[in-house]
């Protein structure tokens, strides 16, 4: 299955958790997260974890990417 | 577990709560040390305070008794910038409707500056028992919910882009040279004779505040609007937990120095004109969440290589220019006035109110899904 994306890129905080709380409204198994700053990969995982996600991170060419599963 | 997602777990035990703890006990300790060694009363750090002492410092305005170099402002960015080069953090960012920033900039320090403290002096105050930033602290947060409320209906000041490095690093020089050149050539400046300007500690002490604070914020992201509104947003206690250690610590300290005072008068740096003090503080609520931090937070992500958050503090340094050029800022009490604003400090926070509302409607956009 495709896995939402949310791309938060450029965004600083709180706007990549706020984009991250309305996709997660949806309620699916696994999403990805495209950040650009450590606070927000910081503030989105914390997030995800509160809401029963777990967040594994990789980091390319200065972004990181946050991939979330129930 | 590959390296990234080791170094993830590493950092995020420092992001944790305990490092939080750690950061505002130390924050509000230095605070109240910094009072005792000489630095006006329940002002350990006032950033907006700061910023307006260098503004008078450089003569943008030339209230006698409020002109000095604040060598912590130095430090806060400089202690900032370090820990973001140590810990790879350091990210010259910038094109984030930089101008509406620098406007909204000036108006929360105008609103600071009607209460007499930015949100860090302000909860300093709460802990030397100075029960009038109490007050202040319910129009803060009421102004964050204003705040708050435009986020969910998808207010935006859209993305930064990454900028050059030259461009990151420009306003930490330019700041330290100025710095420098007040140390070696001090007649181009002004200096307070008497008034709070005139209270400070050594430059020394000042800067070695400054850089730990600096890189203590840096690597906790402590920021005072922050910590209620993702309380609010998102039960996300982290960032508050900082906020009421640094009450705790700040109270603990200024016990142990003699220098707590509980009630409403005679506070140092003061008045009790209420409405004012409410207003002022849902101005600077309000702006710092439209500008995504509070004025601490600013200078830090200044230091971090944000060139918005340079252009937000530029727009502080005007605005506090602009408070004592036109007599918008409250005035402390004293034995035979009550302080407070002025007619025009009063006019300055409404148009403030207005400007911030506008500038919220106009960078709201109903999100698409």
């Amino acid at each position: 299955m495709e896995k939402k994306v949310i791309d938060a890129r450029g965004l600083s905080c709180p706007q990549p958790v706020l984009l991250t709380k309305k996709a997660l409204a949806s309620n699916e198994n696994a999403y990805e997260v495209l950040v650009d700053n450590a606070t927000a990969k910081e503030n989105v995982t914390r997030f995800a974890n509160n809401s029963g996600y777990s967040v594994s991170v990789t980091e390319k060419d200065g972004d990181y990417c946050l991939s979330l599963s129930k | 577990m590959t390296t990234k997602e080791k170094n993830a777990e590493k950092s995020s035990l420092f992001s944790g709560v305990g490092g939080i703890v750690i950061a505002g006990a130390v924050v509000g300790l230095i605070s109240a040390l910094l009072v005792k060694l000489g630095n006006p009363g329940n002002m350990g750090f006032c950033i907006a305070c700061f910023l307006r002492d260098i503004a008078g410092a450089t003569k943008l305005q030339t209230a006698a008794v409020v002109q000095y170099f604040r060598p912590e402002i130095v430090g806060l960015v400089i202690g900032a910038m370090v820990m973001a080069l140590v810990s790879k953090e350091f990210s010259p960012r910038g094109g984030s409707a930089p101008f509406t920033r620098f406007v909204v900039a000036a108006f929360v320090m105008i609103g600071a500056l009607v209460f007499l403290g930015c949100p860090l002096r302000m909860i300093l105050r709460i802990g030397g028992g100075d029960l009038n930033a109490v007050i202040a602290l319910v129009g803060f947060a009421a102004g964050i919910l204003v705040g708050i409320y435009f986020l969910n209906k998808g207010f935006n000041l859209k993305r930064t882009y990454t900028v050059n490095k030259a461009e990151g690093f420009a306003f930490p020089i330019v700041l330290s040279a100025l710095f420098v050149l007040c140390l070696l050539v001090p007649s181009l400046f002004a200096f307070s004779e008497k008034g709070p300007g005139s209270m400070h500690v050594s430059v020394i002490i000042a800067l070695a505040a400054g850089l730990i604070v600096g890189a203590l914020a840096q690597k906790t992201r402590l920021c005072m609007v922050a910590g209620i509104r993702d309380a609010v947003l998102f039960k996300d206690w982290k960032l508050l937990i900082g906020f009421v250690t640094i009450i705790i610590a700040a109270m603990v300290g200024n016990l142990a120095f003699g220098q707590f005072h509980l009630g409403f008068s005679g506070q140092p740096i003061a008045h009790s004109v209420h409405l004012w003090s409410f207003l002022g503080m849902l101005v600077v609520g309000f702006g710092s969440v439209l500008l995504g931090g509070c004025p601490l937070r600013q200078l830090i992500m200044a230091g971090e290589g944000n060139a918005d958050s340079a252009v937000t503090v530029m727009g502080y340094i005007v605005g506090a220019a602009f408070a004592h050029n036109f007599g918008l800022a409250g005035a402390a009490a004293t034995a035979e006035s009550i302080g407070g604003p002025s007619i025009y400090g009063k006019g300055a926070v409404i148009i403030g109110i207005i400007v911030l509302l506008a500038v919220a409607f106009f960078n709201t956009k109903r999100a698409k899904n």
